[in-house]
């Protein structure tokens, strides 16, 4: 395998809340164009690792490594330079409810100086289009919307300036089995398709599956392992085991044989 | 590869011969705009080829720009000299492209505003007819709760009797006491032109009595009470919980309307009270500091000069408000949806509802009260 461009690289993160400590001594490294899915029990902080890469959640110890620039420790202009190169998606959505999903889209948008708004607008559509919304979603506000067109309305958003990398939270959480499965084909399309790097936080076994080139696991306060769907089946750590193996996984990968990418 | 926002990203260079466009810089959202005005400028019927070789990088915003100029001619644009990756794109984009259509046109026509005020009505009547029902199911629910003491809930009715009328006690007498002072001296200053500043203990005890303590306790209730019944029987019906007590057996009605509307009957008038005693209060020292009528002599005029009629007449609205404030509460509780703005907005139309319906009711008395000559 060649050398690939590190894009995340989180070391000795330590988070904790209170008494409760939910990561120590954290390293992950997330390579340039891969999905990564990262997976845990409740409460093993998942999402708390999402919005400490995200810059929401400052970590006691460690370093955030981010598309080369130390996120901790940047500066004003760093930081709004790398939050235009990243999109986040939050579990519902987090769409501004005051404006309609084309405003919400062009949010981010607005930031980019000498952009007309004209084709501010036309963009926002293009991106509304993309994540495979209709043309007549974009004058709707968000209370209008379903829970599936609300994530990918949020979706759109995230991806409103072409990021380098998104981060989703729980994609595919309360969309039923049909919208979950276009979502996690809509993630592995736009991947594919605007080279993105894309984080994900899930619990779902099906999306693990169908979208995620690695698999991080949470559990004991650190990544255990990471490594492929394949490499997952093998490891012998019992929660690891037992999520993989358990009945659930069993119909969600089919046959450790007949797939392996 | 650099995405900063120097003077060479946000412009692009456009060379044309022979039917061939050469585009050439780094095609981002940052020079779309720029790109996007040079391609308008060109003919596109003329344009045969886009070539690409020279641009450093392409997003969707240029991919998009292209397209957009591609689709303006009607002969095919070959796109050459395109890396890979920039033609994954531009096909990405084009599977994509936007098909606008357009939004449903509001009809102007006076029928159509006609429609629309008739709409309007109706949903007003509507609006009232669903109150009266909900006043229907308060009394009905309390009949029951007659029949069958042991499904009333006697704890939550205290508990809902300390909330709506205990604690409201200190700014209910504080904004009556306000108010007797200031129609102390208000009056004072009017009546003493006439040298008949005694007569201000006729208005203060009429005004205070017959219209303004009731009145403006039930305001204050309304905005405290009515928003709070909203906001809570509001977040249980988003959360589901409502229909969770139904499919338990639980009657929303008895469990959660009976216990709150019955506590503001018990307690506004009780409140209307404190609110007289505590207008009369802040009267009779205002006319003591300012008038001099000390109060001996206030008690003695307040006692001769005013009907006890007065304090009936205030006190019979009681009930009446507590009921508006109640049934408008809890009735704007219930209409709220599962999304966040539906609680506030339901909120505070409930308070605004509650306050108008108050002061509606207040006038109606009037009419009456003075028809009847009391």
């Amino acid at each position: 395998m060649t050398e690939r461009e590190v894009v995340i690289r989180l070391r000795g993160i330590r988070n904790e809340f209170g008494r409760q400590v939910v990561h120590e001594d954290l390293d992950l490294d997330v390579y340039r164009g891969e999905i990564i899915g990262v997976v845990g029990g409740s409460g093993t902080g998942k999402s708390v690792l999402l919005r400490t890469i995200a810059g929401l959640q400052k970590p006691t110890a460690g370093s955030v490594d981010v598309l080369g620039t130390d996120v901790l420790n940047a500066d004003e202009d760093t930081r709004q330079k790398l939050e235009n190169r990243w999109g986040v998606m939050f579990q519902d959505g987090a769409l501004f409810s005051s404006l309609t999903v084309r405003e919400n889209v062009e949010v981010p948008m607005r930031a980019i100086p000498g952009l007309d708004p004209q084709i501010r607008s036309d963009l926002a559509d293009l991106k509304i289009s993309m994540v495979g919304l209709q043309y007549l979603a974009g004058d709707k506000y968000p209370s209008e919307l379903s829970g599936g067109m609300r994530k990918r309305a949020g979706l759109a958003r995230a991806l409103a300036l072409d990021p380098d990398i998104v981060f989703l939270d729980e994609p595919t959480a309360g969309l039923d089995p049909i919208g979950a499965a276009a979502f996690d084909e809509l993630i592995r399309d736009l991947s594919h398709s605007l080279g993105l790097t894309v984080f994900l936080v899930t619990h779902d076994l099906d999306t693990l599956h169908a979208t995620c080139d690695r698999i991080a696991v949470l559990a004991e306060r650190k990544v255990l392992v990471t490594g492929s769907m394949a490499d997952m089946l093998k490891v012998e750590h019992p929660w690891v085991h037992e999520y993989f193996h358990g009945p659930r996984a069993r119909a969600a990968v089919p046959d450790k044989t007949t797939k392996g990418d | 590869m650099t995405r900063d926002g120097n003077s060479a990203e946000v412009s692009v260079r456009l060379t044309e011969d022979a039917g061939t466009v050469h585009v050439a810089g780094a095609l981002t959202i940052r020079s779309v705009t720029h790109l996007h005005n040079h391609l308008s400028k060109l003919d596109a019927e003329k344009v045969h080829h886009l070539d690409l070789s020279e641009v450093t990088r392409l997003d969707t915003a240029g991919a998009w720009a292209l397209l957009e100029f591609r689709r303006r001619s009607t002969q095919t644009i070959t796109v050459t000299g395109a890396s890979s990756e920039a033609e994954s794109l531009l096909r990405t984009v084009e599977n994509v492209l936007p098909q606008p259509e357009e939004p449903p046109q509001r009809d102007t026509s006076f029928k159509a505003w006609l429609d629309r005020f008739g709409r309007r009505v109706f949903s007003g009547l509507m609006f009232l007819r669903a109150l009266t029902a909900y006043l229907g199911i308060f009394l009905h629910r309390l009949a029951r709760a007659m029949r069958h003491p042991s499904e009333f809930k006697f704890t939550s009715l205290v508990h809902h009797c300390e909330e709506v009328g205990f604690k409201a006690v200190p700014i209910v007498a504080l904004m009556a006491f306000l108010i007797g002072v200031v129609l102390a001296f208000q009056g004072s200053t009017q009546l003493r032109q006439f040298g008949a500043e005694v007569f201000v203990v006729d208005l203060i005890a009429i005004s205070v009595l017959r219209e303004l303590g009731i009145l403006l306790t039930a305001i204050i209730v309304a905005g405290r009470t009515a928003s709070a019944f909203t906001a809570a029987i509001g977040s249980m019906k988003m959360r589901e919980e409502i229909d969770a007590m139904r499919t338990l057996g639980l009657d929303p009605g008895m469990n959660l309307f009976v216990p709150r509307i019955l506590a503001l009957l018990i307690m506004l008038p009780i409140l209307g009270l404190i609110a007289n005693a505590a207008g009369l209060f802040g009267g009779a020292l205002m006319a003591w500091i300012d008038l001099g009528i000390s109060p001996a002599m206030f008690t003695t005029r307040l006692v001769e000069g005013t009907s006890v009629n007065h304090v009936f007449v205030g006190l019979v609205k009681a009930p009446v408000f507590a009921m508006i404030i109640g049934v408008v509460g809890c009735h704007a509780g219930m209409q709220v949806e599962s999304n966040a703005e539906s609680l506030g907005r339901m909120t505070s139309n409930a308070v605004v509802t509650a306050i108008f319906a108050v002061i509606v009711a207040d006038a109606v008395f009037s009419i009456f009260f003075a028809r009847i000559g009391i």
